[in-house]
């Protein structure tokens, strides 16, 4: 009783712990320190085998047997605890009907050869070669062998068996309750533990890892031999193309359009906010001033003709290739910030000086403002 | 489809079962391997260890490169020896210039590394150093006793990891029934310093003493070493808590009509079934003393001579 309580005991590991013991002053030598540890060590053994032999013991040929009580030390298990199985559909079934289950004998008196046979199995009764004649109902279809149509039936039993079979071992599969001796085909291998099954690769995927190896080549699976049936890639991947960017007619000009399109797109968006009525009016009334004034000023003609190839070409591109939404964009951003002074600075860079009519307006609405 | 595979034959079958997780564990197999170096030591070290676990140890004597259990991507061959040899303990032993004689000693939970720790090995002395009687010495896959001793085992944490791994690598199967004539053989254990644990091999000799509790004395017959902690890692409380669960006593069922009291101790109900009297069975069961025979009689005395007469006649 004493050694009990001063050591800790676990019979059922025979292992036994002193918490208390510790050297007064550590062993010199080596032996010293050994033999320290043996002596210790045997007061604990001798408390472990006082414990044993005073268990209860059965005489056996080899020896006194004794019933060891369990390991009372907790240790970590190895293997998840195995999960119960769940009920096959037929368990199911009977437990709401309150069906129980019956021994049957596993030999059966078979009349036709009139002896003992198994109820299942090798040279069981009933089987289907046993049988010499099956007689003729009103019911039977002429030309349908009745032989045949009875194993077909029985195979169509037994395929209706395994299938129901197989669909409880799936949902056993899934609780985690496989029997460790099974194995579904398509999981992992059959060794213990929880083991997810592995992925199945969906259709689409398997098309597309396809079509990728297919055009891992240096040649991008170009000169590849097609097997017979092989469909053309799944998304393959894109390649970019990028549009010349010098300008010039035909490929030259698609980039162009091609951004002005997205521009255009962008701004008619915000279309409304940029139409400004007064600015148009202005401009409208510039081009005319202007056009005026060639019309008088006949004796800078020489020197109009100089620069008319480049004021064309931009009154041109004004009109015609930039539409006409996209050229007020950056001005009306800051005509709305600052109304007044916008356009101030507008007709002062340009042509304030030839609107007088326009200044006017603009003042006008200016103080309306 | 799924389809459905199951072994062939017979011993595949019990071998698949015998892998298969159960409610209570028998106790774990150890894988012994080593790594890229060895020493010598570490040689020996480890096939002692198999010598005296060979019942339920498995050596691997290759080199393994791949394995490093405390880093990140260095066990992935490890938990697939684990899994292939179904052993949940393995001893791992490796030397360098930073770790000279280095052994891991870890567990596995679900074949997945649960807990490490890392000794280094010194002063070890080899089962051949050792002179015996060798008629004592004992016999293979006895059940050993494992004895610890050291507060150090409790209050470091190093050493309490450590003494549970010893504990589990150590104590072999764990049985219900023990043959006592079969007790020949004590681990020691004893905590020298915070990191620095004394383990040794023994053998028993038991001696009379005059009651049915033999006396003991322990005789050194190897090997024998120190180990000294360096790393060690715990298991994470998750899975700690997931392989700590056990098969709740489903075998113990409620025992009816059994029931205890603070005061009178173990109670319990008889049922008596109620004495039917009528029914009961007389014990005198002489044919004149039946109750039909007797009506019997005096309805029949009256026709009882005509009978008799015709009777007769006939």
């Amino acid at each position: 009783m004493d050694t009990q309580d001063e050591y800790q005991v676990d019979l059922g590991n025979l292992m036994a712990f002193d918490p208390f013991h510790h050297f007064t002053s550590i062993p010199s030598s080596r032996e010293e320190l050994v033999a320290d540890c043996l002596s210790k060590g045997t007061e604990l053994v001798q408390a472990i085998v006082s414990g044993i032999f005073n268990l209860p013991s059965t005489e056996d040929i080899d020896g006194p047997l004794v019933k060891l009580p369990p390991p009372t030390t907790k240790l970590p298990r190895e293997k998840p605890l195995p999960k119960p199985k769940p009920p096959t559909r037929w368990e199911e079934f009977a437990k709401a009907k309150g069906i129980r289950n019956r021994k049957k004998d596993k030999v059966v008196w078979d009349e036709q050869t009139g002896s003992w046979k198994r109820r299942y199995g090798y040279d069981r009764v009933n089987d289907d070669a046993d049988i010499p004649i099956i007689e003729a109902k009103m019911t039977d279809e002429p030309g349908v062998d009745p032989f045949a149509k009875r194993i077909a039936e029985r195979k169509e039993r037994v395929q209706k068996q395994q299938k129901n079979q197989l669909q409880n071992l799936k949902t056993a599969a899934k609780a985690g309750a496989l029997p460790s001796h099974v194995q579904l085909a398509a999981t992992a291998l059959p060794i213990t533990g929880t083991q997810a099954a592995k992925k199945k690769f969906t259709k689409d995927e398997l098309g597309n890892v396809a079509g990728l190896a297919s055009t891992a080549t240096a040649s991008g699976g170009k000169f590849d031999k097609k097997l017979r049936g092989e469909k053309p890639v799944k998304n393959q991947g894109k390649h970019r193309k990028f549009l010349p960017v010098v300008e010039g007619s035909g490929i030259g000009s698609q980039e162009k359009e091609q951004t002005e399109r997205v521009l255009s797109k962008l701004i008619s968006s915000n279309s409304h906010e940029i139409l400004n009525v007064d600015k148009a009016v202005t401009m409208y009334n510039v081009n005319k001033e202007r056009k005026r004034r060639n019309q008088y000023g006949k004796p800078s003609s020489t020197r109009n003709e100089h620069g008319k190839s480049s004021s064309t070409r931009n009154e041109h591109g004004k009109s015609s290739s930039t539409p006409s939404k996209l050229k007020p964009n950056n001005k009306p951003m800051k005509a709305k910030g600052l109304p007044n002074k916008g356009k101030g600075s507008f007709s002062n860079k340009g042509k304030g000086s030839f609107s007088d009519k326009g200044k006017g307006s603009f003042s006008k609405k200016g103080k309306a403002k | 489809m799924l389809k459905v595979k199951t072994p062939k034959n017979r011993r595949v079958q019990r071998e698949l079962e015998k892998r298969a997780p159960r409610l209570v564990e028998k106790g774990k197999k150890t894988l012994l391997l080593q790594g890229t170096k060895t020493s010598n030591v570490l040689n020996t070290v480890l096939s002692e260890i198999y010598h005296l676990k060979r019942d339920n140890a498995i050596r691997y004597t290759r080199k393994n490169d791949s394995i490093r259990p405390f880093e990140s991507g260095g066990e992935t061959s490890l938990e697939f020896f684990s899994m292939k040899t179904d052993c949940s303990i393995f001893v791992f032993g490796s030397t360098s210039k930073k770790r000279p004689d280095n052994l891991v000693i870890g567990r596995t939970y679900d074949h997945h590394i649960y807990d490490l720790i890392e000794v280094g090995v010194e002063n070890f002395k080899q089962m051949d150093s050792f002179t015996y009687d060798k008629k004592l010495a004992p016999q293979a896959g006895s059940k050993p006793f494992i004895v610890f001793s050291g507060e150090a085992f409790e209050s470091v944490d190093e050493l309490k990891h450590l003494k549970e791994v010893l504990l589990e690598l150590l104590r072999g199967e764990v049985v219900d029934n023990l043959n006592l004539a079969g007790l020949g053989r004590v681990y020691v254990c004893t905590a020298i310093s915070s990191n620095r644990v004394f383990l040794t091999h023994c053998a028993l000799r038991l001696k009379k003493s005059g009651t049915t509790v033999p006396r003991i004395e322990l005789v050194e017959i190897g090997p024998s070493m120190d180990f000294v902690v360096r790393r060690h890692r715990l298991p994470n409380e998750s899975l700690r808590k997931e392989a700590m669960k056990t098969a709740k006593d489903k075998t113990h069922k409620k025992i009816k009509n059994v029931s205890k009291d603070a005061l009178q101790g173990k109670l319990g109900k008889i049922y008596v079934p109620d004495q039917k009297l009528g029914e009961m069975v007389l014990p005198d069961k002489s044919k004149g003393v039946k109750r039909e025979r007797r009506e019997a009689k005096k309805k029949n005395s009256t026709n009882e001579p005509a009978s008799k007469k015709q009777k007769e006649d006939s």
